[in-house]
Formats: C-alpha cells, sequence, structure tokens
C-alpha cells in the first residue's frame, strides 16, 4: 500500500514511518525536516505549502497524519493556521486526490477540560473547553477529520495518550533535564494515576488504525500502554533510566496549576521563545488522574501493547547507557 | 389537575373524577372532585392488560405525588399494573370540602371513590402515614378485591406502654398545630427536610404546589388534628376497629420501612408485625418517613407482586422462611427428618445424671481462682426459676429479650431460661461500636432489656426499646433513675415465679429462637434470625465436628461458642476478660481458667489468640502444665494466620489447633486444623494438587453441611442459579445446612437476595475447590475487582504481599469504572508508614512483583499507616473505605487518610 506519513521527522511520526517500510510498504513522508527514515521518498514542505502537498498525495492510498505544531506557548494564530488550516487543506487536496482511507493523530487533551480521567472512554474532542492552544486547535482538527468521513474517504482519529521512549524530547528529555537541575516537583505527592504510551506501541496502534478502517472510521480511539501508575513512580522511572536522581519534594496541585497559568501568560507576554518552567497544563498533567479504558481500542483495532511499561523503562536505561 | 410538569410525572396520568358522597361529614347528595393520579387509560390504549390494581393512598401532608414510581413502573409493558394513586379530599389537588373528614369519613370516602370508578379486584392497596390506616380500612371494608396490602411508615395503634411521639406531641400543641399546619407551610416544609438525601428543589415544589396560601391547607390541619391521641378522641374507635381488623386480613402484605422516622418509629412497625405476622419485612437502614423518596420501593413492590402472582390467589404464599419475626406453625404431616432435641436436652440430663453435683459453669477472678460456679443441678434449678421469674414478669413465647450480659454464669441463665420459655433472645454484643449496637437494638425492637449497669445505662440515653431488667438488685435511686423494673436476682429468687409452673411440653423448634448479629463489617450489621431447631443443629454440628461430647471440659474465651458449652453437656468456664475486647485474654488468664477446670478444649477468637502470644512470658510453670492438658483449640470468627498457630502450638503442645470457617448465618461451614493448613499450603507452593492456592483454605465442610460454588461471570458477579463443586471454579461460596439461619430480620430484599438459590445461603464470600475437595476462600463477593480482561479476586495477591518481610496487612481494592478498574495494593508496613499516600518507588516495584506472582497486576500502591479494621474482630478490613479513599487520591489530590 502507498501511505504518505506527515510529521515523521518526530518520534512517533518516524517511528509510524518505519513500521510502515518494515511491513513493505510502499512509504513517503511529509515535514519541514528530513525525515530519517530508510526506505522512505521525503517531501520537505509546510502544511502551508500548497505545491508540495499537491505533490505528497499524489498516488497516496492512505494518509497517516501527524505534523502539528507542538508546544506549550505560542501565538494562537500559528496554532490554527498549522493544527487546523493544514488539517483542512490536506483533507481537502487527499480527497481530491483519490485518497481512500486517513488516520489523523490526535491527542486525549481534546476532551479534557482539567478534570480527573479514570477509565473513561474517549469523549468527544470539545475546542470550547480544552485548555491551551495546542488542545483546541487539534479538538478543531479533529472535528474537521471526522466530519470529512465518508464510505469512500474513511477517516479515523487515534489520540495516543502521552507518548515517550528513547530520543523522546517532550516528555523525557524535559523531565531528565529538570529533575537533574532539582526543579522538578511532585505535586500532591505524586499520586495522580497516569497513563502512557511507549512509542512502539503507538505507531503499531496508529498502523492497526489504517488497515482496520472497515471498524475504525468515522471514531476516535484514545490509545495508551493500559498500565495506569501513579505519577511520581512514572517519573522515579524515567529518572532512574536516565541516570538522575528522582523527584523529592513536593507541592500541593493547586498552587502549582495556578502558578503555572500566571508564568504561561506572563512567557507568552515577554515574547519568550523557550517552553517555560511550569505552565498550567504542564501542572494539571502531573497533578489529576488520567488514564482511560482500553477495552474497545483494543477490540477494534485488534491490537494490544507488545511493550509493557516496565519493558520499555528498560529500553530507555538501554539508550541513556550508550555513549 | 395538576398544572405543571412535575418530575416523574406522565401528564395522561393526571385526572379529576366527580364522586357522590356517602360519608358522614357531607349532606346527602353531596358530589366531590377528586384528583387521581392513574396509568389504567393509558395501559389500555397501550394494548396491555394490568394484572391487577395498585390503589396508593398517600398520607399527610403529601399528595399522590408521593406514588409517581409505582405509577411509572406499573406503565412498564412487563409487569403492567393499574396504578390509582389518589389525593385524599382537602388534600393535593382534590377538592377543598369546608369540612372536617375524620377517619372514618376518609375511609368511606375512599369506598365512594373506588365505587365510582368500578374498582375490582384484585387489589393491593398501598399506604403512607395516615393514609396507611385510611387503605387499610379500606381492605378490610373490600375483602372481596382485595389481595394485599402494602404499608410504609404508618400506624394503627398507640401501643399502650409508650407515650405519643415527642415531634407529634408538639404539632397537637393547640397554639402550635393551627399556625404550623394551616397558617403557615411549617409542616410541610418540616416533612420534606426528613428525606434522606435531601430532596431536590423541583421535588419539593412538587410537595408542596397544591399546598400554597392557608385556604389550601385546612386539610393539613384537620389531619393532624383527627390524630387519636387517647380513648376519648372521636376518631380512637375507628382507629381501633382498623387495628383489631387487621387480626383477621389473612392476605399477603409486605412493609417497607425507613426506621429514621420521628413519628413513625419501629414500635409502630413491630406492632404492625404482631398484627399481620405473616407480613414479609424490610427496614431500609438509613432512610427515613418519606421512604417512596429515599429509596427505590417500586422495586421490591413489583418483584412481591410478582411472587404472589406465581402462587395462584392462595392467601399464604409462604414459599421461604418468614422475615417478621412471626412465624408458621410446622406442617404435622411432614415427619422431623432428626427428631427435634431442644438446646437444653443435655443440661438437664447432666443435672439429672451422676454428674449433677459436678461443675457446670464457673467464672474466673483477677486471683486465678473460680470466682464463682455452679454445679449441674444448680444449674438447671436457677434457670427453671428464672424461667418461671421471668414469665410472671411478662416474658412468654416470642417475647422479645436483648440480652446486655457479659458472657458467664448469668447470661448462661438468662440465655437458657428465655429460650425455655420460647422467648426470642437477641444478643447485641459491645464489639459492633456504640452507634452500630444502638442501630442494632432498635432495629430488632426487644419487648424486654436484661442488662448489666453499663448496658441500662445506655439504654436510658440512647433511648433503647424493651421493659429493663437489671442483673443485680439495684438501689431504689437508680432503678428510678433507669427505669428498671425488676431484677435477675429478684425474678430468680425460689418462689419468684409461684403460680405459673413451667409447663412440662417443649417450645415448637420451627420458632425463632434467637437474633444475632453481623460484624457490621460490610455495612449496617444485620439481625440474623435462628429457629429452635437451628440453633440445636449448631450445637449437634459443634459436638459432631469436633468430637465434643458430654464431660468435655471448655474454656470460652469466644462469645457464640460460650453459650454452648452448656448445651453440648460440656463443663465450661469464663476466663478473666474484657469480652467486648477478645485481644485483652492473656496467657496467664487463660492458663488460669484451663487449670481451674482441667479443660481439654479452649475457644479463642483469633485477635484473643495474639494477645495470649504476646503474654506467654506471663505463664507459670504450673500454668503451663495445664495448658499441656489442652487437647483441642478452636478459633474462629476471621483468618488465623498460620504463624500465629505455629506459636499457639508451642504453649499449647498436645493440642489439636482447628480454625473453622463461618460466618454468623452459619457456625462453622468447614474446618481445617494447622497440619491440614501447612499441608494445604505446601502443595500450593509445589503446584501438585490442582486448585490449591490462591486464597486461605479452610478446609471440607464440617459435618451435615454441603459447600458449593455459583462461578463468577465477567462482570464480577455470581448471577448463575446452579451450585457447581468443579476443582479450581472460582465464584460464590454458598453453604446448606441445618444450622443455617432462618433469615435476616426485617431484612426481606436481603433475606430474598441471599436465599435466591432454594436450599442454599449465600455467604457473599468468593472462592473454589481444590481437587482433594478443599475450600479456598478468596474475599469477599463485593470486594471482587473487575480489571480490563481479569476478574480479580482480593486474598491470593494479598497473602502474596503479606509474604514480603516490610508489610504487615496488604488490601487489594479498585478505582475506576466496573470492567476496565485499575486494580490498587493498600499496605501497612512492618514500620508504619508517617502518612498515608502513595508508596515509594522501591517499595511498590516489590508490591507490584509479589502481586504477580499471584497473577494481579497492580497499578498503584498506597502505604496507610494502619488499615481500617472493624471493631469487633481487628481483622477485617474496611475495604469500602479504602476504595473511596484509593480513587480520591489517585485522582489526584491531597492524600488525607483513609
Amino acid at each position: 500500500m502507498r501511505v504518505l506519513v506527515t510529521g515523521a521527522s518526530g518520534l512517533l511520526g518516524g517511528e509510524v514511518a518505519r513500521l510502515l517500510v518494515r511491513q513493505g510498504h510502499d512509504v513517503a513522508t511529509f515535514q519541514r525536516r528530513p525525515s530519517g527514515v530508510d526506505g522512505a521518498i521525503d517531501f520537505r514542505g509546510s502544511l502551508t505549502d500548497i505545491a508540495v502537498l499537491r505533490e505528497a498525495v499524489q498516488g497516496a492510498e492512505g494518509i497517516i497524519h501527524l505534523a502539528a505544531k507542538v508546544s506549550f506557548t505560542g501565538r494562537a494564530a500559528e496554532f490554527d493556521e498549522v493544527n487546523v488550516e493544514g488539517t483542512r487543506r490536506l483533507l481537502h487536496l487527499a480527497r481530491a486526490a483519490g485518497v481512500r482511507d486517513v488516520v489523523f493523530v490526535s491527542s486525549p487533551s481534546v476532551a479534557n477540560s482539567g478534570a480527573a480521567i479514570a477509565g473513561l472512554g474517549a469523549e468527544p474532542a470539545d475546542p470550547d473547553h480544552a485548555h491551551g492552544d495546542y488542545s483546541r486547535t487539534k479538538a478543531e482538527a479533529e472535528l474537521l477529520a471526522l466530519a470529512a468521513d465518508a464510505s469512500e474517504f474513511r477517516v479515523a482519529v487515534v489520540r495516543p495518550h502521552i507518548v515517550w521512549g528513547p530520543g523522546d524530547t517532550q516528555l523525557v528529555e524535559r523531565v531528565l533535564a529538570r529533575a537533574g537541575t532539582g526543579r522538578l516537583p511532585l505535586l500532591d505527592a505524586g499520586a495522580a494515576l497516569i497513563d502512557t504510551t511507549y512509542v512502539d506501541n503507538a505507531a503499531a496502534a496508529i498502523v492497526a488504525a489504517l488497515f482496520r478502517m472497515d471498524h475504525v472510521h468515522g471514531r476516535a480511539l484514545v490509545v495508551s500502554n493500559g498500565e495506569p501508575r501513579p505519577v511520581g513512580e512514572l517519573l522515579a522511572g524515567i529518572c532512574a533510566a536516565g541516570g538522575v536522581p528522582a523527584p523529592s519534594w513536593t507541592v500541593p496541585g493547586g498552587v502549582a496549576r495556578a502558578a503555572g497559568a500566571v508564568v504561561e501568560k506572563l512567557w507568552t507576554w515577554a515574547g519568550r521563545k523557550e517552553e517555560p518552567p511550569m505552565t498550567r497544563f504542564l501542572a494539571e498533567q502531573l497533578s489529576t488522574a488520567h488514564w482511560y479504558d482500553q477495552r474497545e481500542t483494543r477490540e477494534l483495532l485488534d491490537w494490544t501493547p507488545a511493550v509493557s511499561l516496565d519493558d520499555g523503562l528498560a529500553e530507555l536505561a538501554e539508550h541513556y547507557k550508550r555513549p | 389537575m395538576v398544572t405543571a410538569d412535575w418530575p416523574g410525572i406522565d401528564p395522561v396520568w393526571s385526572r379529576e373524577t366527580d364522586v357522590a358522597s356517602t360519608s358522614a361529614a357531607d349532606a346527602p347528595g353531596t358530589v366531590r372532585r377528586w384528583h387521581l393520579l392513574d396509568n389504567g387509560a393509558e395501559l389500555s390504549r397501550r394494548g396491555l392488560v394490568p394484572a391487577g390494581t395498585l390503589l396508593c393512598v398517600h398520607g399527610n401532608p403529601t399528595w399522590s405525588y408521593l406514588w409517581r414510581t409505582l405509577l411509572a413502573a406499573g406503565s412498564d409493558p412487563a409487569h403492567p399494573w393499574r396504578v390509582v394513586a389518589v389525593d385524599q379530599l382537602d388534600m393535593g389537588y382534590s377538592e377543598r370540602t369546608g369540612t372536617f373528614r375524620r377517619l372514618a369519613d376518609r375511609i368511606n370516602d375512599l369506598g365512594d371513590l373506588t365505587e365510582a370508578l368500578g374498582l375490582q379486584g384484585p387489589v393491593v392497596t398501598v399506604g403512607h402515614d395516615w393514609g396507611g390506616a385510611i387503605s387499610l380500612g379500606w381492605a378490610l371494608a373490600h375483602p372481596q378485591h382485595v389481595t394485599g396490602v402494602v404499608l410504609t411508615n404508618t400506624a394503627v395503634h398507640q401501643p399502650p406502654d409508650s407515650g405519643i411521639p415527642p415531634a407529634l406531641r408538639l404539632a397537637l400543641q393547640p397554639v402550635v398545630h393551627k399556625w404550623g399546619t394551616t397558617t403557615s407551610d411549617v409542616f410541610l416544609r418540616v416533612t420534606h427536610s426528613l428525606a434522606s438525601p435531601p430532596l431536590p428543589a423541583e421535588i419539593k415544589m412538587a410537595y408542596m404546589a397544591p399546598y400554597r396560601g392557608g385556604s389550601r391547607r385546612a386539610g393539613v390541619g384537620n389531619f393532624v388534628a383527627d390524630i387519636p391521641v387517647d380513648a376519648s378522641h372521636p376518631s380512637f374507635p375507628a382507629l381501633r376497629g382498623v387495628a383489631e381488623g387487621l387480626r383477621d386480613l389473612k392476605v399477603p402484605a409486605l412493609m417497607l420501612w425507613g426506621p429514621r422516622d420521628p413519628i413513625f418509629s419501629d414500635r409502630y412497625l413491630k406492632d404492625l408485625i404482631s398484627r399481620l405476622p405473616h407480613a414479609k419485612v424490610h427496614r431500609f437502614e438509613g432512610a427515613g418517613h418519606l421512604v417512596a423518596e429515599d429509596r427505590n420501593i417500586a422495586a421490591p413492590i413489583f418483584d412481591w407482586l410478582a411472587m404472589q402472582e406465581g402462587v395462584d390467589g392462595s392467601n399464604c404464599p409462604e414459599e421461604e422462611a418468614t422475615t417478621a419475626g412471626g412465624h408458621l406453625p410446622e406442617d404435622p404431616a411432614e415427619p422431623d427428618p432428626v427428631p427435634f432435641r431442644p438446646l437444653w436436652e443435655l443440661l438437664s440430663e447432666q443435672a439429672a445424671g451422676p454428674e449433677g453435683r459436678g461443675t457446670a459453669v464457673a467464672e474466673m477472678a483477677a486471683d486465678g481462682m473460680a470466682a464463682r460456679s455452679l454445679s449441674w443441678q444448680q444449674l438447671d434449678r436457677k434457670i427453671l426459676d428464672l424461667s418461671a421469674g421471668l414469665r410472671e414478669a411478662g416474658v412468654g413465647s416470642g417475647s422479645r429479650v436483648s440480652l446486655m450480659v457479659p458472657p458467664g454464669v448469668d447470661l448462661t441463665i438468662a440465655l437458657y431460661a428465655c429460650l425455655r420459655l420460647g422467648a426470642v433472645v437477641v444478643v447485641a454484643d459491645a464489639g459492633l461500636g456504640t452507634k452500630g449496637l444502638s442501630r442494632a437494638v432498635k432495629a430488632a425492637t426487644p419487648d424486654f432489656l436484661i442488662g448489666i449497669d453499663k448496658a441500662l445505662a445506655a439504654a436510658s440515653v440512647l433511648g433503647w426499646p424493651g421493659r429493663r431488667i437489671s442483673v443485680q438488685d439495684l438501689p431504689p435511686a437508680r432503678r428510678r433513675l433507669l427505669n428498671v423494673e425488676t431484677s435477675l436476682a429478684a425474678l430468680a429468687r425460689p418462689g419468684a415465679g409461684r403460680g405459673s409452673e413451667l409447663p412440662t411440653g417443649t417450645v415448637d423448634p420451627a420458632a425463632p429462637a434467637a437474633v444475632l448479629f453481623t460484624s457490621g463489617s460490610t455495612g449496617p450489621a444485620k439481625g440474623v434470625l435462628y429457629t429452635h431447631r437451628q440453633l440445636a443443629a449448631m450445637r449437634d454440628t459443634v459436638a459432631e465436628t469436633f468430637g465434643i461430647r458430654s464431660g468435655a471440659r471448655l474454656v470460652a474465651g469466644f462469645a457464640p461458642f460460650a453459650l454452648l458449652g452448656p448445651a453440648l453437656g460440656a463443663v465450661s468456664v469464663t476466663p478473666v476478660m474484657d469480652v467486648t475486647a477478645p485481644r485483652t485474654l492473656t496467657a496467664r488468664a487463660l492458663a488460669d481458667a484451663v487449670a481451674a477446670i482441667d479443660a481439654t478444649v479452649v475457644f479463642a477468637s483469633p485477635a484473643a489468640l495474639r494477645n495470649v502470644i504476646a503474654t506467654r512470658d506471663g505463664v507459670s510453670a504450673a500454668g503451663h502444665k495445664a495448658l499441656e492438658g489442652v487437647e483441642l483449640l478452636l478459633s474462629a470468627g476471621a483468618p488465623v494466620p498460620e504463624p500465629l498457630l505455629t506459636e499457639v502450638q508451642r504453649l499449647l503442645p498436645r493440642a489439636s489447633l482447628h480454625t473453622p470457617y463461618g460466618m454468623t448465618e452459619a457456625l462453622p461451614v468447614t474446618d481445617i486444623s494447622l497440619e491440614q493448613i501447612q499441608a494445604a499450603d505446601a502443595e500450593a507452593a509445589a503446584g501438585t494438587m490442582a486448585g490449591a492456592g490462591n486464597g486461605v483454605c479452610v478446609g471440607r465442610p464440617v459435618h451435615g453441611a454441603r459447600v458449593a460454588i455459583i462461578p463468577l461471570a465477567a462482570d464480577g458477579t455470581a448471577p448463575g442459579s446452579h451450585p457447581v463443586t468443579e476443582v479450581g471454579v472460582t465464584g460464590e461460596i454458598l453453604v446448606s445446612a441445618p444450622h443455617v439461619k432462618e433469615a435476616y430480620d426485617r431484612l426481606w430484599l436481603i433475606q430474598r437476595e441471599s436465599a435466591s438459590v432454594p436450599g442454599w445461603h449465600r455467604t457473599g464470600d468468593v472462592g473454589h475447590f481444590d481437587a482433594a475437595g478443599r475450600l479456598w476462600v478468596e474475599g469477599r463477593l463485593a470486594h471482587v475487582v473487575t480489571a480490563p480482561g481479569a476478574v480479580v479476586t482480593p486474598v491470593g495477591a494479598e497473602q502474596a504481599i503479606e509474604r514480603l518481610d516490610c508489610v504487615r496487612l496488604a488490601a487489594i481494592t479498585g478505582v475506576g469504572p466496573a470492567g476496565t478498574k485499575a486494580v490498587v495494593a493498600v499496605v501497612e508496613t512492618t514500620l508504619p508508614a508517617r502518612k498515608a499516600g502513595p508508596a515509594a518507588p522501591q517499595l511498590a516495584g516489590l508490591v507490584r512483583g509479589a502481586a504477580l506472582e499471584a497473577g494481579v497486576k497492580v497499578s498503584a500502591v498506597l502505604v496507610v499507616p494502619a488499615q481500617p479494621t472493624d471493631i469487633r474482630h481487628n481483622a477485617k478490613i474496611d475495604r469500602t473505605r479504602l476504595s473511596h479513599w484509593a480513587s480520591r487520591v489517585l485522582a489526584g489530590g491531597r492524600p488525607g487518610e483513609p
């Protein structure tokens, strides 16, 4: 099958593209930087680049769309342009080019208004209540994508929950950098139960969605390891793998959430480019439960995670042991 | 008509009808306009044929709105019933007549209405508050139509030994009355505020709607004024007519009660039960006056109706044990399978035999000597004397007598004296805690309360029912203070009961004999009713299983068994200990008690054994010598860890150590000895026996008992009805034995559930059999955790975790929605944690690994400084509390304490 993967220079996108190549598919990628995926044809461009995008979708039978602006800060308009308009554009061109199936990779945060989530399924995306521009624009894009679903142009949404693994800069590197300098607190003693997704498992689930379109088109599915852990223990596991001391001081979650909101505003207002030390989004992620009912996801995708949380942490430790 | 869309009401139910009145309150020819909620037209429009009609009568100050859940249930095509819920005249949306309608008028009014409606049988009446008396009045006047009666918090008679409730007295106070009921809406508001949980605002509004404005509330005031508080009241004859007529009402009856009612309290329920002894009774612990709001009463009412339909109009559908406390005599055509020998038979035999002058019962004193003892002859004589005295004081067959006397000679005499009279002994122990004990005593509504000073003082403060009898003679001032009528000492004086010789005939084996209480570790303690036959069967089971014969000598350190000693014909001694706290039994006190009678058998709870081991250094050489003579130790009530038993074995080197498994509803069910436990554990560890492991091995069924399993389904329930005994199949444990309880007392719904597989008692425990026929208990059904793709029973993983040196007590629970729960291990560490919260990563890793060995994947590990345990056994962990706490903590919040 000829498959186009957008955003393949990222950790998850790269893993998806590599998995497809290993499975013997004809893989093309689309992103601004080289994908680094052996055996795939790279198209280089941004989602605002109509000409390259049109070229990339030509001849594709399936598309896995991961490209997005992922950040805790930045101007709202940038998020809208890439995440919402970029998706609208891609869907439009894909349908015109006769692409049959699209997997839109989203995030559980599209349906998260900040309350604890304990064992729920994939609730509908809710741009009005999602926190932060990333979640809001992903929610809008997801609604667009699902609205485009039709029998001859099938669209499914997969929401991997907190993807991590060796080479991950979003979670692992941040945790290690902060913990290494003693700047990572536990919120409320780190008790909040949080599920995550090891990158190999997320990639396998996303690819599975493309080949289970009969069962999953028109739907959104949350994907995770199905192994919720107290966040403190999870962070300790990552720190142990990375060879830095685990966080040992605790802050009330309410304080951190309030502080995060203030810091976020100040950072944007000051026009700072680097990530702020604490954001409301991060504080929420670290202090409220987020774990999901995986039964239906696994049944519909005919997929189970191959790498357990503890195996994943062992892989991570291996990664950091290498010189 | 109903003018707004009130929540829960289908507007098509609302109708008005004009009825010619024949009541004395109206001039001849008067026509009155009634408002009703009636689903009859709707049923016929939908082509549904009702099985009958529920005629629902509200009280004061509610209206037909009270019955909306019944209307909805009756409209369900699965069980169509026409439901006619009336608004009484001057009430709800019915006409304001400007008359004062008394009870007799209101009963007649209802008859006028049903005549006008052409209501034909079968009719089942449903009543609440004063609507209860009116509905029963209608039922008595229409025997040709009525096929059943349902009562909720109501009354038909003021018991003579008690004043009217203070709240009612206040409402009747002339100054308060007019203002409180009519001028203002205080009476309505107070009534609505009795709901628990509180009524939502829109429901309160619906109740208030027809009573806005003083002119709409005249009926409310008149209703209160019509309550016959004494014989001079104009409505007294009408009420007495209903009350007396009830005794001849033989149709099936159902009583659903909310005990937290300041007016219609348990004593009125007791009075109703005495008039309708065949009634099914369920008390919803925690519910109040507006029981129809507080609980789902529609489901049990329709279940009960379905049961009546099943018996084709028979008036006595007694396919199951009564739960009311009354009973039906045994069918004489069916001979006893085993000849009945009353509980006291061996006691009398001993008194009459060669051992008659030998010691029967003894109590130890702190100095290590017997403080008090009686021979068999003396014991027998004292029991008979006290029986006669109690009978003189009014205790008779079926009287409920609460015994609040610590185990020992006095309790033994009182217990057997009551049983011989056919009275029902109510045994609620202080191990329930003050609140639990108080709730239990009120639920059982004893007629008499025999207690030590402390218990009588508590009875006064907490308002426990029953005429008071002290153990010892009290000084007159104290007697008056505690409202004590007499004492056991006075009643037992020879000749005190002269004039009422004890009849030689024996009790009815099928009559209730005792109400015992569950420990309350899973919700409020439940009263468990035993008949004389069942108590006797318990004695026989213990005798056969453990070989305890006449002449055995036992130390009774465990309350339930302590009372069985004389019944077994065994010499019994009570050691020095605070029986309300088993932990207070010391090794020395045990040795003293053993030495006093050269005891061969010891009964002690696991908590008591733990303290015995902790204090073993206090035993003298002579004490050790005496302990060497013990041949049998029984410890029941909670699992006994094998290491503890091994320690006990060192102290009692010659004794066979047995830990029977059972519950208040069936004691014992299975038995196992220390050697058998060790063998079973070894087989489980080696994997040589199919089914061995994953739980506590409790051995094989005791003499006369059968045990089976209803397999667990994927949702963690045991929905089947076919008990199996296949190896390795996990499910709810069922027991069938002659000594299984008769019923839960006044808990019809729970009784039905527990007896839903005919011939079996559902224990609520889960477990499985191994290939050797041994039972392994895996926990409580309610504590099963339904993780994705796995139904996790707690005990196996808990045992694996407790094998870690750093863990003292572990509990497995779950958080999240059923079917996809995250498994949580809550541990109490050997070195107690300072604060409750998530376990440190290292401990969490160890616990997770240990649980995985037992096949359970744990998501989170939490530590607590101490597990919350029950008061009685100090061993059963309150998992409901733990799981609520775990849910809160793991959702992300400040841990706090469980």
